[in-house]
């Protein structure tokens, strides 16, 4: 009854254009940065951080990052999970070299590595498209794995091949190595979502945005109109790879604070953020958070319901999160091929006419 | 025959110019299939100009080659006066010239407007970083070339569903989105690849003086293929006939219509 354009008018282009055109979904996009920002932080304590909230928040950088790239511009990629080692592994080795420099620049700056690698890995989209363009990426993946355990200096020649965060600090506050309050790594994490979807909605609504939907809805229209398809898919795959670094680095630094690549940046990421964007719907930022709550939340409810109610032992809880996981990506895949977002468009679209639906 | 570069005013009072876009003795091989020979003809400026032909005269070769996405074996493209060098699609649409396709190609999992806006990609120049922040030139941008797009929803009339994803409209609507994509490139040259293909009459006659309307308000050129023979005699002022890769006649259409050559690749020849 509240939701719905009618009585709220728009007297500019600009005011036509904005994120959530109607006024409801403005006082509950504020209200969720509200309580975001002002009662989270203040109620988190280790578990929750680490369980849930400071993964979600990694994993929605990442899934807003492979959404850009194969949602909107429709350029397959298995190769998530080696862009976020090449994010962990600069934000690294930039923490190591630079000790005094803030840490917010070193993972600024490890996207921008990472996007400089992933328009590299994206030349071959030029000539190849689909599965072709997925096995592509999969070399990319094992490659990036391969070079950093292979390349001694990517660990700075540490005996155990793992990486360590050194602690850091924002304003005083350590936010990477052993002494971090959970309230930091999720607020550090918090500002860093915050911030990567934002410039990922207003690039995708502009004039790049446009350019990535038109190559991937039928690329020939698109060069006849004038997009430049080596600049399109390139800029896709150097955007897309920014966001996956920034969340590698977060991954490693904040998150996981010791990585060993193969483990931590294994060909099972790329493939956890994809399903992150399949269920969550492609080609939406909001299916990115969507998947990736899903797929944070998921084993976490099983094993709370499996183990600690039912009792059952762990390991059958684990097997059945896979059978779970993978019944709902077939699911998906026919029965809603956009996704949890394309069910929140619907019920949006149904809740604009109720209760008068005629 | 009117060939030279001074221009001329029609019959209904409009006024042709001089050669917008010249092409010089075009062949075209697919390996060993030759789909275009040896054909010269000009588009000048301001006209209507319909290219026809029965299925596989090379028509839309015809079309693919203006618009860059063939390159011919031998013969020259000139545009405005000087000799165009090989060029990819997206470069030959920086000068100007906008196309539509036969079977429509449309964006379809964007909204009409994001479709209509994405035609004016040429004209908007904001770099990444405005984009990212929405603010300055990137905002600007985006108002100033949504009031031109607006303008063209107007004028074709499809202002109700401009949020509609196109995946959703039927085709004749499709066909007017694509024809609105095209106009928000305030194009030179407009080329259209059979505009009435599957409509019914009322349809047609709604198509049609949508075209004479844009050639008559913004000037446009128009280059255009199609069948309906009652359609292109109307609407145009000169018309290229092709058969089998060759041209067969070029004129007005009452010399078209009069040329023994074209009554025989329409009707066909008694073979006695």
């Amino acid at each position: 009854m509240f939701y719905r354009e009618a009585g709220d008018f728009k007297t500019s282009y600009e005011a036509d254009n904005q994120t959530f055109p109607i006024a409801f979904d403005r006082y509950r996009y504020w209200a969720v940065l509200a309580v975001a920002y002002l009662v989270i932080p203040f109620i988190i304590n280790d578990y929750w951080a680490n369980a849930i909230f400071v993964p979600f928040l990694i994993y929605a950088i990442a899934a807003i990052g492979l959404n850009i790239l194969v949602g909107y511009c429709g350029q397959v990629s298995l190769g998530t999970g080696g862009f976020m080692a090449v994010g962990a592994y600069a934000c690294y080795k930039l923490m190591t070299a630079f000790p005094d420099v803030n840490i917010v620049l070193h993972v600024i700056l490890a996207g921008g590595i990472t996007a400089i690698v992933g328009a590299a890995f994206g030349l071959p989209s030029l000539r190849i498209k689909g599965f072709y363009l997925a096995v592509a990426t999969l070399a990319a993946q094992f490659f990036l794995v391969w070079l950093f355990n292979k390349v001694e200096w990517f660990y700075n020649y540490s005996a155990s091949g793992q990486i360590n965060a050194p602690e850091r600090f924002v304003a005083g506050v350590p936010v990477t190595g052993a002494n971090t309050a959970p309230w930091a790594q999720y607020l550090i994490c918090l500002v860093f979502l915050t911030v990567c979807a934002i410039v990922a909605r207003n690039l995708t609504r502009g004039t790049l945005g446009r350019t990535w939907m038109a190559i991937r809805d039928m690329d020939i229209a698109a060069e006849i109109i004038g997009v430049n398809p080596l600049r399109a898919k390139l800029s896709a795959f150097a955007v897309s790879s920014f966001f996956i670094g920034v969340s590698g680095a977060l991954f490693f630094a904040v998150y996981l604070g010791a990585v060993e690549v193969g483990e931590a940046f294994g060909i099972q990421k790329s493939f956890l953020v994809l399903f992150m964007i399949i269920i969550g719907g492609l080609g939406s930022i909001f299916g990115s958070f969507a998947g990736a709550a899903f797929l944070v939340v998921l084993p976490v409810a099983l094993k709370v319901i499996g183990v600690d109610l039912l009792g059952w032992p762990t390991d059958i809880v684990s097997h059945l999160q896979l059978v779970i996981v993978g019944a709902l990506i077939m699911f998906f895949l026919i029965k809603e091929p956009h996704g949890l977002a394309q069910l929140w468009r619907l019920a949006k679209e149904k809740l604009r006419l109720w209760p008068f639906p005629y | 025959m009117k060939d030279a570069q001074d221009s001329y005013v029609t019959p209904d009072g409009r006024t042709i110019g001089g050669i917008l876009m010249d092409m010089r003795n075009i062949t075209l091989r697919f390996g060993g299939v030759e789909a275009i020979k040896d054909i010269s003809f000009n588009i000048r400026e301001g006209e209507i100009r319909a290219i026809i032909g029965p299925n596989g005269a090379g028509k839309s070769s015809m079309l693919n080659v203006i618009s860059g996405f063939y390159n011919p074996q031998e013969g020259e493209v000139w545009f405005r006066g000087a000799k165009r060098p090989q060029m990819k699609p997206f470069q030959v649409a920086r000068h100007g010239i906008a196309r539509t396709f036969q079977n429509i190609a449309l964006f379809e999992g964007m909204s009409v407007l994001d479709n209509v806006m994405t035609g004016r990609l040429n004209k908007m120049k904001a770099g990444m970083v405005s984009q990212a922040i929405w603010k300055g030139r990137a905002e600007r941008e985006e108002v100033e070339n949504r009031e031109a797009v607006e303008k063209v929803i107007d004028f074709l009339e499809i202002q109700a569903i401009r949020k509609t994803p196109v995946g959703r409209l039927p085709y004749g609507l499709k066909k007017r989105v694509e024809l609105a994509r095209a106009l928000a490139a305030e194009p030179n040259l407009l080329l259209l690849d059979e505009p009435m293909a599957g409509m019914n009459v009322e349809e047609k006659e709604d198509m049609s003086r949508f075209i004479l309307d844009v050639n008559d308000e913004f000037g446009t050129t128009i280059a255009l293929i199609e069948h309906d023979m009652g359609v292109v005699m109307d609407l145009s002022d000169r018309v290229v006939v092709m058969d089998y890769g060759r041209k067969i006649g070029d004129g007005s259409p009452d010399e078209v219509r009069n040329n023994q050559e074209v009554i025989d690749a329409y009707l066909g020849v008694a073979h006695d």
